[in-house]
This record gives structure tokens, C-alpha cells and sequence, in this order.
């Protein structure tokens, strides 16, 4: 019988290539499990909303009153919306010719965009164009679009941390690019190593791979480390003198959980090192409203702001904008309110600085907590959640834990989280859906569920793993 | 000293390069600049406004959008609201309890999260609820896609369909170009069928079977069907009997079908009504495992028209497992779309009933919409077949208008000089002389030889007289300076 042409076999071959592991085989396996009635922390992605944690009310006010503008005609609204949301309401409304249910300007409204502009000024104290600003529906989808526009062919290589948040190898493999892996070095916190990225440089080269860009994720993800000063001066010297465009994703740069190490933002080091590498090396930053204290997941609000891209290519990314038409116009509104919030003196400013104070707060501690709580239990190993949302500790599985994972026919950190989810309901991702040494095996989880769930949660997770590894080592060595 | 820049037009990627969308290219571009023009120095320019009439963007210019719908967002948005008593007052009641039943389906109400990848299952059963009852075959919500307007899910597909440039997709000529930038995108090749001008845009068979069989002589290996129904630019709604044919082609060339649906709520004609492929195809007796189907709607058009929510969803029927399972894993890379759209796709398709509170003002506000369009679009086909040298189809759906100008030899030569596209020239003096803003037939695909434009009819029906003016001036003018 005829293939026809949507049997597995005639698939892109790159679309089978994609794996996206945060929604992969331990969610299915645990939304399964749900569905027949076990209690499931879901940890696998970083999803704020989905565990508790509430919305920043005055970006709710302001949204809500755009959608449904017949209330600021009501006399009413006053008691219902405090005045500055009102008024930010109608400001983005005078943006908006047709409001909310108009497409935007492809790049985004242009009012906002000069909004996110002020912002990276004030943020950084250098200015930035507008025009080179494109706000997006969910910064994944800017990531996207420019690895999209860099990659050519299977020769075209991505230099991308491992671990990774997988959007990127996800993304290289639909593609057809080559991911060419740097390994950040766990015991030391996580660092970057210059020795060895210029021999994984190197390696590609001599295979005939075009190393095009490099991707920091600042700070990490799965990771969580907050790179120094020093460290993003010798990425961009780095990225400058092998002709690689730096690709910065600055996602959770809101979510800062030490002081040593407060955010600087790649494009900041690339001015404050001025010229020629601040006029020449080629950057795209990416930012969103998912995360921070807002975690504004379902909005899908994000952007990516663009340095020394030549005009010509601004052109041909702008034309594969319009094809989407534009980004949806309450994420764009959210990315205002966002990067431009109540100020002190505004009605609203107690109450929004209280609430992000509150989770951003709580945030600090239960990475604290989680830290502390692995570094607790039995073989496991883990870095300080130093920023972004999650902890990847290391799991030191015992040679006979691996084997069973092997008659099992998984992989030995796929095994350990499936036998952590049917246990506990915790549900987490393993390692290897980000990337590790080989023979290394983490499992990655969210420091998102409720603060006062943390004990009984750090508590299950202990029990599970302790019992583990008396299973598979036996008894103590103490 | 570094080496030349890394990331500049010569090292793209050649696909990027070689897709095109006319509907925001040039002559937008260009708009836009002399609207910023009109700001910095007012009378500088033959008029006082720039109209845009090249994109199907509603609300852009003054639709209003159904109040329920807004109603039922803003409470969505905003939950805290429902805890108000104030709220009682200023909402429909039928608007709050269909928003305390959306957000009893979202886990823990929290409209904030990433929803499953497939979009809330809730409002994918809302979806199903609403095809079945259009088509009186039943609908699975698991076959539902929601996605950030309908545009995601035709590049999931192409995506999905084309490994290489020998990988076809059947499209009509004229066609939306997204169908032509996303299949350049993903480095397929486009095999074009060409709708009949003649006979109202008619699709023949007959054609279709010539174009399959000249693309399959070239080695290119064709692998799905594109139809448009309602079309756009060219607003044919198919006749059921054309429908069945389509459906049986497909079945006897191993052919996906496309079938995208976005139009379905704008029919102007009484003697034609939407059917959707899906529900031919079950009525001809083709099951699930029979025809691979995938169907698209969108928020943006109908007579909701809510462009800027980006809402859509595609919903696919007739594949199997493996593939299900691919598609699933693209789709959560991007982890889900905006949970608004999804929200709003799931309104759109299960709208007030009657009985409910809302249904007299959104039964009155839908029909005064679309009777407004039906208008509009007949006033706007009369006056561009009265032009001299210009033939308008009847718009029977859609937003759009897709004459034929039958270009005089000298502007065609004029334009040659000016290194443009005969059409393209036209709609350039059209927008510099009156601020109309229309997209050239090139854009869309024509018979080679022949130019047509596409205008929206979405003007505000008080505005619509001095657009046929201003039209009518310019092309007078126009054709006066360029008669053989």
C-alpha cells in the first residue's frame, strides 16, 4: 500500500530529531498518573502561577480594563480600579488604534517598545534604539526566529552551555544546525571555561562546523548561576574575536537570589567596554514576562532587543515578523507594565511593591531551602540556586541503581525520577533533558511550590532517596 | 581587529531570504513612512490620512469587538473581580458565570500559567462542543490544537510535511501568502493551481489533476492540498458539490488536506453556505482513519475579528499515533499559546445561545456586523466595476476584494522604467496620490500577464464613499495619463 504522507516514515526528519524533555516522558507519565488520581507537585517547568503563587494585581487591573474599555466609560470604575491603573489602562489604549483586537506593528506597539527602551537605559545607563527592539508572543519564540535566520545548514554550528535549557537543542535539531556543547563546570559553581570551550571551538572546526553564535543563559537555567562581571567580559572578548554573535537570555534577571552577584546585562559589559568590540559585536538580548516575580506564563509576553545587527538583516528578520502579523497585544501590555511599573507616589506602588517584595522574597528562601534541603540527603550533591527558578542537583546513583536502569532500558537519571514521581508524586525532569557529563546524572526541579509545602515536599523527596539508596548501596557507610 | 560580521545578509539562512509577504512588505513600509510624514509636516501630502486597506485587521479600523467576549476576557483577567459586588452591575450575568465556568477548567484558576501544550482541555472540549454542533459529526478535544492565531498551525504543518525542496504543496493561485512564505521557509516547493477569474474563481479538478501530475513528472513528491474556504484574496465560498470532489482527489492522490476555515463566519451571499471539509468528508462516509484532515479557524476574522489576541487552533483528524506524538512535541517546545486566544477561540466557537442574558445585544451586534460587511462589499464591487478597464469579482465571504486592472501598455512600460511590478507601480501612485494603502496582486499570485490589487472592505461604512471617490479620481487620472 501507497506511503501516504503523513505516516511516521515521511516525517521531516528534523521534527523527529526534537526533544523537549520539560513536557516529555515524566510529565506525560505524571499527568497519567494524575489522571488516575495521585496527587502530583508538578516541578517540570517553571510555572509559578500553576503552584500557588498569585498574579501581581496591577498588571491584572490594567489588562482587564483594556479588554473591556466600556468600563472606564462607567462612573463607576473608579471603586472598582485604583486611578494610575485606570490611567495606564487608557495611556496603552492611545497606543492601540482598535485596541486590543487590532494587530499590532509586527515588531510590537510602538509605544511599548520605546517603554522597553527606557527601561534597558535606565537598567544599564546606556541608550537603545526602539526600532531594534521586537517584542514577541513568549520570548521562545524570539529564540527562535533568529536561530532560524543564522542557521543555513547541518554545517552551521550553535554554541550552547550544557546543561541547557532545551528550547535551544530543541530548536538547532528543527533547524538542521549543529549544537556545538560547552560544559559549565559544576564544581565551580557552575562556570564557564574558556580552555575548554576554545577546544570544543576547535573540535567543530576541524569537522567542517561554522561555529555562528553563542548562547549564555544569565542567569541559568537549569543552573541558576549568575555570571560576573569578569566572566560575561570574557564571553563578549570571546564571542568579538571568533566572529560569533552572542545570544543573551536574560529571562529571569529579575530572579536574583544572592548579593555577590547582582545582574548585569551582556549588552551593560558590552558598552562598558567600549569601543571597537561595543560597535561591532553582534548581540540579540531576550527578556520576558514569564518569570521575575510577575511569572506571567500564559500571557506569552517577551522580546528581543538587537546590537550591531546590520540593517539589511534587521530587514529580513522584520519581514518573517510580519508573516506572524504581530505579537498578541495583553502580552505586549503586560511587557509595559512590566518593565515600566508603579512608581513611588502612584496610588498603586504600596500595594505592587509589597506583593513582588513578597515573592521575590520567598523565592530567596526556598532556594535556601531546596538547596539546603538536597545538599541534606544521601549521595546528592547541589549548587546554590544563586538566580532564575530551579535546582539541579546531582545524583550520585550507586553502579547497581544504574544497572537496574539499564534492564530497565532507561536511562539511570530517567529511572531515579520515575521511581521519585510513583513514590512521592514529585515530577521532575531528568538531566539528561538538559545535558551532563557523561556518567553524571542530575534531575532538574522548580523552587516554585508553596513555601509552607516545602518542609513536607524536602521531607518526601528525603525518605524517597534515602531508601533508594540503601536499596541500591546498602548499607551506610557511616 | 575582528573579522567581517558574523550575522549579515550574505550568511542568512537562504530560506529567510527567499520568503516573501506582501500584506506588510513594501508598500506598508512605505505608508507608514508617509504617515509619519503627515505628523512631522500636516499638508505636505494630497491628503490627510493614510487608510489601510492591506490587511484583514477589523478592529484597526473601528469594528467594535462583541461586547460578551470582552466581558467574559476581562473577568478572566482579572478574577479578582468576580469577588466584587460592584461587578454585578457592570457585567452581564451570563458573562460571569461563563467566566467562573472557563476559569473552574484552568487548575487553580490561575490564568497566568502555562496551560497544556494543546491549549486547556477545558476550552478544547468547549471547541469540539461548538464543531460538532456546526457539523452534526462529532469532534474529539484531543485533536485540537489551540495555537497563537491559525498562522502557527499552518507552520507546524509545513514544518511537519516538507524534509526537503522536492516536497510539494498544492496551493491556489491567488493564495494568502502565508501558504507561499512558510512553504519558502521550510524549503518546499509550492505547486500552484490556478482559480478560474472567469468563472467567479472557480476551482477545477481538472486542473488541480493537470498541476499534481506536472509537479510529479518534475520529481517533486506532492504531499498536501491547500484550500481556502472562504478564499482569500479571492472570497469564493465553495460549492458543496466542488467540496466532494476535492475531498475525493485527495483520498485518490494520498494528499493532506488543508482546509483553512478562517473566513467561515463571513458569507454575504444567501444562494452559498459554509460547510466545512471536515463535515463533507463525514458525510461522504469517510472516517477518521480515511483522510487526513486538518482544519484551521481563527479569532481574527468572522465578525469578532480579534486580530490582536492571536487565537486559532488547528484541529487534526485522520493521523496516526506516531505522528500525533510529533506534532504534540512541537507544540510544547513553545509550551502553549496565550492562554487569552485559547480562552476566546473556546467563545467564539460555543457563543451565547438563545435564552441566555447576552444573546439579544450579541445576536444584534454579530448581525449588524456582518450585514455591514455584506454592504460594504457589494457598494465597493460596484463602484470598481464601474472604473474603466477594472473587473471585480463578487466578494461572496472573506474581507477582501481582489479586482482586475487591465493595465494600459504605457504603464506598464512606465512601471518597467521605475524597475517595479506593473501592479506594484499602481498601487504606489494610488497610495502617494489619495493615502490608500492596498496590497499588489504579485503579492497573491495572478495569471501571468494580468494585475489585480487586493482592498479590504473593512472601512467604516461612513467612510467608504470617499474611498470610492478618491479611488475613482485616481484611476481616472491614472488612466488618462497612461491611454494608448
Amino acid at each position: 500500500m501507497a506511503r501516504k504522507p503523513l505516516d511516521y516514515e515521511e516525517l521531516n526528519e528534523n521534527v523527529k530529531k526534537v526533544r523537549y524533555a520539560v513536557r516529555g516522558e515524566l510529565y506525560l507519565r505524571a499527568s497519567e498518573l494524575q489522571k488516575e488520581g495521585k496527587k502530583i507537585i508538578f516541578t517540570n517547568v517553571g510555572n509559578p502561577h500553576a503552584l500557588g503563587q498569585k498574579p501581581l494585581t496591577f498588571g491584572r487591573q490594567v489588562v482587564a480594563l483594556c479588554q473591556a474599555p466600556f468600563l472606564l466609560d462607567d462612573p463607576h470604575v473608579g471603586l472598582m480600579f485604583p486611578a494610575d491603573a485606570i490611567a495606564r489602562a487608557k495611556h496603552y489604549l492611545a497606543m492601540t488604534p482598535g485596541g486590543l483586537g487590532a494587530y499590532s506593528d509586527s515588531r510590537g506597539i510602538p509605544g511599548i517598545r520605546k517603554e522597553v527602551a527606557d527601561f534597558i537605559h535606565k537598567r544599564d545607563g546606556y541608550p537603545t534604539d526602539p526600532e531594534l527592539i521586537y517584542l514577541t508572543d513568549g520570548a521562545s519564540k524570539g529564540v527562535m526566529q533568529i536561530l532560524n535566520t543564522i542557521i543555513r545548514n547541518e554545517r552551521d554550528g550553535i554554541l550552547v552551555p550544557v546543561p541547557q535549557y532545551p528550547l535551544y537543542s530543541a530548536s538547532i535539531a528543527l533547524y538542521g544546525g549543529s549544537l556545538v556543547p560547552y560544559y559549565l563546570e559544576e564544581e565551580a559553581n557552575w562556570s564557564l571555561d574558556f580552555v575548554n570551550i576554545r577546544q570544543t571551538v576547535a573540535e567543530a572546526r576541524s569537522k567542517g562546523i561554522t561555529v555562528r553564535a553563542m548562547v549564555i543563559i544569565n542567569p541559568g537555567n537549569p543552573t541558576g548561576q549568575c555570571l560576573s562581571e569578569a566572566n560575561i567580559k570574557e564571553v563578549l572578548q570571546f564571542c568579538y574575536y571568533e566572529n560569533l554573535v552572542l545570544l543573551a537570555d536574560e529571562v529571569y534577571q529579575q530572579n536574583i537570589f544572592q548579593d555577590e552577584r547582582p545582574f548585569m546585562s551582556s549588552r551593560k559589559v558590552m558598552f562598558d567596554m567600549g569601543p571597537p568590540l561595543s560597535r561591532e559585536l553582534q548581540l540579540v538580548s531576550f527578556h520576558t514576562v514569564s518569570k521575575g516575580n510577575w511569572g506571567e506564563c500564559g500571557q506569552r509576553g517577551g522580546y528581543f532587543e538587537m546590537t550591531n545587527l546590520p540593517p539589511k538583516t534587521v530587514d529580513e528578520i522584520y519581514k518573517v515578523a510580519s508573516i506572524s502579523l504581530s505579537p498578541n497585544v495583553p502580552g505586549q501590555i503586560f511587557m509595559g507594565v512590566m518593565i515600566n511599573p508603579p512608581k513611588p507616589g502612584d496610588v498603586s506602588y504600596p500595594k505592587f511593591t509589597a506583593e513582588s517584595k513578597y515573592v521575590h522574597e520567598s523565592l530567596r528562601r526556598r532556594a535556601r531551602m531546596m538547596t539546603d534541603g538536597f545538599n541534606s540527603c544521601r549521595n546528592v550533591v547541589c549548587n546554590f540556586t544563586e538566580g532564575a527558578m530551579y535546582s539541579f542537583p546531582q545524583i550520585r546513583l550507586p553502579p547497581r541503581a544504574i544497572e537496574a536502569a539499564k534492564r530497565a532500558g532507561k536511562a539511570p537519571d530517567v529511572f531515579y525520577c520515575l521511581k521519585l514521581l510513583e513514590a512521592t508524586g514529585i515530577s521532575t525532569v531528568p538531566g539528561s533533558g538538559f545535558g551532563q557529563k557523561e556518567g553524571v546524572f542530575h534531575l532538574r526541579t522548580t523552587i516554585l511550590p508553596a513555601e509552607e509545602d516545602f518542609p513536607a515536599i524536602m521531607s518526601s523527596f528525603k525518605k524517597f532517596n534515602d531508601s533508594f539508596m540503601e536499596q541500591y548501596e546498602g548499607y551506610s557507610r557511616m | 581587529m575582528a573579522p567581517a560580521a558574523s550575522v549579515a545578509v550574505e550568511n542568512l539562512n537562504p530560506k529567510v531570504l527567499k520568503c516573501e509577504y506582501a500584506v506588510r512588505g513594501e508598500i506598508v513600509i512605505h505608508a507608514q513612512r508617509l504617515q509619519q510624514q503627515l505628523q512631522t509636516q500636516p499638508g505636505s501630502l494630497p491628503f490627510d490620512q493614510i487608510l489601510f486597506c492591506n490587511i484583514g485587521n477589523p478592529q484597526s479600523l473601528g469594528q467594535q469587538p462583541v461586547t460578551f467576549f470582552r466581558e467574559v476576557l476581562a473577568l478572566c483577567d482579572h478574577p479578582c473581580l468576580l469577588e466584587k459586588e460592584e461587578t454585578k452591575s457592570l457585567f452581564s450575568a451570563d458573562a460571569i458565570s461563563r467566566a467562573k465556568q472557563i476559569l473552574a477548567t484552568i487548575p487553580g484558576r490561575a490564568t497566568g500559567a502555562y496551560s497544556h501544550s494543546q491549549g486547556v482541555k477545558g476550552l478544547r472540549d468547549a471547541i469540539a462542543a461548538g464543531i460538532t454542533s456546526r457539523d452534526g459529526f462529532p469532534a474529539n478535544a484531543d485533536d485540537i490544537f489551540i495555537t497563537d492565531g491559525a498562522s502557527p498551525g499552518v507552520h507546524m504543518m509545513m514544518q511537519l510535511l516538507i524534509r526537503n525542496e522536492k516536497d510539494g504543496i498544492l496551493c491556489p493561485i491567488p493564495q494568502y501568502p502565508l501558504y507561499s512564505a512558510s512553504i519558502a521557509l521550510h524549503g518546499g516547493a509550492l505547486v500552484p493551481y490556478y482559480l478560474d477569474e472567469k468563472t467567479g474563481w472557480g476551482l477545477e479538478i481538472s486542473d488541480l489533476k493537470k498541476q499534481l501530475e506536472d509537479a510529479r513528472s518534475k520529481g517533486i513528491d506532492v504531499r498536501a492540498l491547500v484550500v481556502i474556504n472562504p478564499g482569500n484574496p479571492t472570497g469564493q465560498v465553495l460549492a458543496e458539490d466542488n467540496q466532494y470532489d476535492i475531498v475525493k482527489f485527495c483520498k485518490n492522490e494520498g494528499l493532506v488536506l488543508l482546509a483553512d476555515e478562517v473566513y467561515q463566519e463571513n458569507i454575504y451571499v444567501d444562494n452559498k453556505k459554509f460547510n466545512s471539509f471536515k463535515k463533507i468528508a463525514r458525510s461522504m462516509g469517510y472516517g477518521e482513519d480515511d483522510l487526513p484532515l486538518v482544519s484551521f479557524q481563527s479569532v481574527s476574522k468572522g465578525y469578532y475579528g480579534e486580530c490582536g489576541k492571536r487565537g486559532g487552533y488547528m484541529e487534526i483528524t485522520g493521523f496516526s499515533a506516531p505522528v500525533r506524538e510529533q506534532i504534540y512535541k512541537v507544540a510544547s517546545v513553545n509550551l502553549c499559546s496565550n492562554i487569552t486566544g485559547q480562552i476566546l477561540a473556546s467563545l467564539v466557537m460555543n457563543p451565547p445561545k438563545v435564552g441566555d442574558e447576552s444573546y439579544a445585544s450579541y445576536k444584534a451586534e454579530k448581525d449588524a456586523i456582518l450585514q455591514s460587511l455584506a454592504r460594504r462589499a457589494k457598494a465597493l464591487e460596484d463602484a470598481f466595476n464601474k472604473l474603466e478597464g477594472i473587473s471585480c469579482n463578487k466578494a461572496e465571504g472573506a474581507m477582501y476584494l481582489f479586482p482586475q486592472i487591465h493595465l494600459p501598455q504605457k504603464a506598464i512600460e512606465a512601471a518597467k522604467a521605475a524597475k517595479k511590478a506593473p501592479d506594484a507601480f499602481y498601487v504606489l501612485r494610488l497610495l502617494e496620490s489619495t493615502g490608500i494603502v492596498v496590497v499588489p496582486g504579485s503579492g497573491f499570485g495572478q495569471v501571468p500577464g494580468t494585475w489585480h490589487i487586493r482592498c479590504t472592505i473593512l472601512p467604516q461604512e461612513d467612510k467608504i464613499p470617499a474611498v470610492i471617490t478618491r479611488f475613482k479620481v485616481f484611476h481616472e487620472a491614472f488612466m488618462a495619463e497612461y491611454r494608448d
